[in-house]
């Protein structure tokens, strides 16, 4: 019995007609391709992009060289050098972020104990010579600034269910 | 039941037999069970204030504190008992009212007492929103850093200063929350010990100020070292970060150091990243320095030791080594120096007598164990400042006063050694050998076996109260001491000094012993680091110049390792003299100076401790290896050792191949092996004694903080104000007599030098004396550290 109804789909190319009915559906319902990069998909404030370091709103640099950012991070991209600047705060002297390294698992994020390391929504971004890969602290300090706003924003967004 | 001195108690269900009496604190740590504490510490005394160590103790109507409650009989302790996790979570309470959360901020953060036990003990959630209490941090010097908000008032750093370093410098203003930690007026702590104060802090009130913020507990390595600056060779831990030193603490031995550094082991490591360091091998071509190759160096180096022997002899070469060389370099440059047949080689920089040289012990040691100075019921230091030069001996002193001991000293100034001293006298470098032969004489001692130098001041002495005092000290105590410091070593009248001291130390039957210069004296005498004998106190087929009349009869070519002539020799203007009149200079050192620059012709960058393997041998005579810790970066600094190897090769010399620091220490082993460290000896040979003159002499100490060339580049040190004494004292009665009462600057002429120097008015300074600190660069103007001088106001 099975075997005449294999006969009979195979002349009547029953196979083809079920998968052209597939495409019917798709060939008439709503299209979700996005043309990147003339359209973009929508964000999670918790998006993990690009690193930047956070100013408080009188410029100073949040970074208090704790170190715990860079204890924390399972990939080792984080190098810190800190002393003791003249008004006798703590202060780092370099912070670099190996991107080559980087996961981009968010932990120096969670770390953070004054917000400054973030991940901003930032992806989309290039190197152009072998070096480059190193984020140093004013890289970083300059990435703060410039999507301060956005990150200002998403932080609030976020804190309910932090 | 159990006799009378062990109870049976029961810490957590788990019995313990334990010895009546001692505190339950001590016993949970020996039965490794955990209480938390902050105030107890095991090598100062039991304040009980922190209340943290809280346990409950069955049929006890409270809590009691473990560090202050003794074991008895039949004790049921918990200690985590409902009741004692109580106690212990609302003490963690109270204490963190006041004490600031910023742990990302703090030094301390990572290696925090209070982190722990917050941890553990702590709750989770803070229910205190009124107000903290804000301390204004205090300038306590260029070596601690405070942050007195932080303080939890545990008061170890107070009871450090009273009970271990001999000198009250903190101390807590007011009451509660009001109470505060300082220094009453503020001035720089001065204690040659403050450091530890860092270490016993559990908060980070008190935190290192030349580590301050550079780098975290968790990013740190840690090697074992010994310490290079005085003759006790302490065990320290080289923190490096990222192949820098960062810190050093001390590592617990109870035998050496306790758990107790001084501030010059501690803080030394600065100087090894000093602008002086001496990066790459130089060499003077037509005046000019010019950068080389280690190759080129060293063929120049064979080339001009050559020449030398060839045109004036062997004996043309001078080779001095700083007491603080290993070891291993010592045996190197001994084997190389006797192979060429040159045997002026001599370590002994700061001494001006070898009179007695030849019938000294085989090595000089402290003729006890440092453990036993505790023990002591009396002791005579002659020429020491002891809490100075040997800071890790001035606390076992100390120890040893407490528990009534009598210290008694003859200095050129009466020391302050951080403990009463029962008689100090102080006399100048000649009345010294007077008042040591007065306190022979009032011990009786048989005068026919003085050799005629002393036998005639013996006959002149004149017995007063004071020397009468300290015979009947020395006479009375069952187990006493004769210790001559670095001060009576360097004394021009080094063998009378000696000859007395053991006169005075065989007839009351005390021990004798010696301080040595620099960390590896000893070590120096057992590799024949001296001109006059051979590995082992061996003979020798002739012996050589000392290191005084090297420089007083200027040899052709000098070999230098590791020193600065002008600040690490007793004479340094002769000394400068000699190398400047020479053909060539060598110098292996890890620094360059301007001084050094004009009379060396070749540099040899060596790698200096810390950044080099290698061994010393302490005062007690133990054998102390340690390996290299960290490395400067683009330097092409070499260990000492493989440089007097190689150097050894170029010569042709046979048993130079060694591969490592422990091969050599291993052939040391096999050619020197067991020794003992013996100070007994006969002394006849004697410098005589100058006749009385109306005359000032100046007497120096070299000061703590320059006494070797790692530490005089040391900035935090250097920043201390005892590094910057370079005054010269003189007593009331001298300034009356010169009319100098009111100067504060006074022209000194010493010899042909003549400098202009600040004066203090010290009635601590012996009559006719004028006391200076040697190794500064004041000193290094001035001629000789002992010798007779000229004052007049400016």
């Amino acid at each position: 019995m099975a075997s005449i109804a294999h006969w009979i789909k195979s002349f009547t190319l029953w196979e083809l007609l079920k998968g052209m009915r597939l495409t019917g559906r798709y060939l008439f319902s709503r299209k979700i391709t996005v043309q990147y990069p003339e359209e973009k998909t929508p964000m999670s404030p918790r998006f993990r992009g690009l690193h930047a370091l956070r100013r408080y709103k009188n410029g100073e640099e949040r970074c208090i060289a704790c170190k715990l950012c860079e204890a924390v991070c399972p990939a080792l991209a984080i190098t810190i050098d800190s002393e003791q600047r003249e008004d006798g705060t703590r202060r780092t002297t370099r912070y670099d972020i190996d991107l080559f390294k980087c996961i981009f698992c968010g932990f120096c994020e969670e770390a953070c104990p004054v917000d400054s390391i973030v991940e901003t929504r930032h992806f989309e971004y290039h190197f152009e010579n072998q070096g480059d890969q190193i984020m140093t602290k004013s890289d970083l300090l300059k990435i703060g600034d410039r999507f301060e706003d956005q990150i200002a924003a998403d932080r609030k967004a976020d804190a309910p269910y932090r | 039941m159990s006799d009378a001195s062990t109870v049976t108690i029961e810490i957590d269900g788990k019995t313990l037999e334990v010895k009546a009496g001692v505190m339950l604190i001590d016993i949970a740590d020996d039965a490794n069970i955990d209480i938390p504490r902050f105030c107890y510490h095991r090598h100062l005394t039991i304040a009980a204030n922190c209340r943290m160590c809280l346990v409950d103790v069955e049929n006890a109507p409270k809590p009691l504190p473990a560090c202050a409650t003794p074991v008895m009989d039949g004790m049921k302790v918990h200690t985590k008992s409902a009741r004692a996790i109580a106690a212990q979570k609302a003490t963690m309470e109270f204490l963190l009212i006041n004490h600031p959360l910023d742990c990302p901020i703090c030094d301390q953060g990572g290696e925090c007492e209070l982190q722990d036990v917050a941890m553990a003990y702590g709750g989770d959630v803070s229910r205190y929103t009124e107000g903290k209490r804000v301390v204004k941090d205090k300038d306590i010097g260029p070596l601690i850093s405070t942050d007195l908000t932080r303080c939890i008032h545990c008061t170890r750093c107070i009871r450090f200063g009273e009970e271990i370093a001999g000198l009250r410098e903190l101390g807590a203003t007011g009451r509660g929350e009001n109470m505060q930690i300082g220094t009453y007026i503020e001035h720089a702590v001065s204690s040659e010990l403050s450091g530890n104060v860092i270490d016993l802090c559990p908060v980070g009130a008190l935190t290192a100020k030349p580590s301050r913020y550079s780098a975290r507990a968790w990013e740190l390595n840690q090697y074992p070292s010994i310490a290079a600056h005085d003759c006790i060779g302490s065990h320290l831990s080289v923190h490096t970060f990222r192949s820098d030193t960062n810190r050093i603490v001390p590592i617990e031995n109870s035998e050496i150091n306790e758990c107790w550094l001084s501030d010059r082991d501690r803080f030394s490591y600065k100087g090894l990243t000093s602008r002086d360091r001496l990066l790459k091998p130089m060499i003077k071509m037509d005046g000019q320095w010019r950068e080389t190759d280690w190759q080129t160096a060293l063929e120049k180096t064979f080339a001009a030791m050559q020449d030398t022997i060839r045109n004036y002899g062997a004996d043309q070469i001078g080779v001095l080594a700083s007491p603080n060389s290993t070891l291993e370099e010592l045996y190197l440059l001994k084997k190389l120096t006797s192979n060429i047949d040159c045997f002026n080689f001599d370590h002994r920089l700061r001494q001006l007598d070898f009179s007695h040289q030849d019938q000294a012990p085989m090595i000089p040691t402290l003729g006890s164990s440092i453990t036993d100075l505790e023990s002591l019921d009396s002791v005579l230091l002659i020429g020491s400042n002891i809490s100075k030069e040997q800071p890790m001996l001035g606390i076992r002193l100390r120890k040893a006063q407490k528990k009534g001991a009598k210290i008694c000293q003859i200095n050129h100034r009466v020391y302050d050694l951080r403990m009463p001293c029962e008689v100090g006298i102080a006399a100048h470098y000649r009345n010294l050998v007077l008042e040591l032969a007065a306190v022979a004489k009032a011990l009786n001692i048989d005068s026919s076996l003085l050799p005629h130098a002393a036998n005639t001041l013996f006959v002149q002495a004149q017995i007063l109260e004071k020397h009468s005092q300290i015979a009947e000290i020395l006479k009375n105590g069952e187990k006493s001491h004769v210790i001559l410091g670095n001060q009576a070593i360097s004394s021009p009248y080094y063998s009378l000094v000696e000859i007395f001291a053991r006169a005075i130390a065989t007839s009351c039957n005390c021990l004798f012993g010696y301080l040595t210069d620099g960390a590896n004296a000893t070590g120096a005498w057992l590799t024949g680091a001296i001109p006059h004998r051979d590995y082992n106190g061996a003979s020798q087929k002739t012996a050589g110049l000392n290191a005084q009349s090297m420089l007083e009869q200027p040899r052709n070519l000098y070999l230098l390792h590791n020193i600065e002539i002008d600040y690490d020799c007793a004479d340094p203007v002769t000394a400068l003299s000699a190398v400047a009149s020479s053909d060539f200079v060598v110098c292996m050192t890890p620094y360059v100076s301007s001084d050094m620059q004009n009379y060396a012709d070749i540099l040899l960058p060596i790698s200096p401790y810390l950044e080099t393997s290698g061994t010393f041998i302490n005062i007690e005579g133990r054998v102390q290896t340690f390996a290299g810790a960290s490395k400067l970066k683009n330097s092409e600094a070499r260990p000492a050792w493989k440089i007097i190897r190689v150097l050894g090769n170029y010569f042709d010399i046979d048993g130079f191949e060694f591969n490592s620091s422990k091969e050599i220490l291993e052939e040391i082993e096999r050619t020197i092996g067991e020794f003992k460290g013996d100070n007994t000896a006969t002394i006849t040979e004697a410098t005589a004694l100058a006749d009385k003159e109306d005359v000032i002499y100046r007497c120096s100490e070299v000061n703590m903080y320059h006494s070797d060339s790692i530490v005089r580049r040391s900035e935090p040190l250097q920043n201390t104000p005892e590094a910057k004494e370079d005054r010269i004292h003189i007593n009331a009665d001298l300034a009356k007599k010169l009319n100098l009462e009111r100067a504060t600057q006074v022209l000194v002429k010493h010899g042909n030098k003549t400098i202009a120097m600040h004066l203090a008015i010290d009635d601590t300074v012996a009559n006719d004396c004028a006391w200076t600190s040697f190794a500064t660069a004041t000193s290094k103007k001035l001629g000789p550290m002992y010798g007779v001088i000229e004052l007049e106001a400016d």
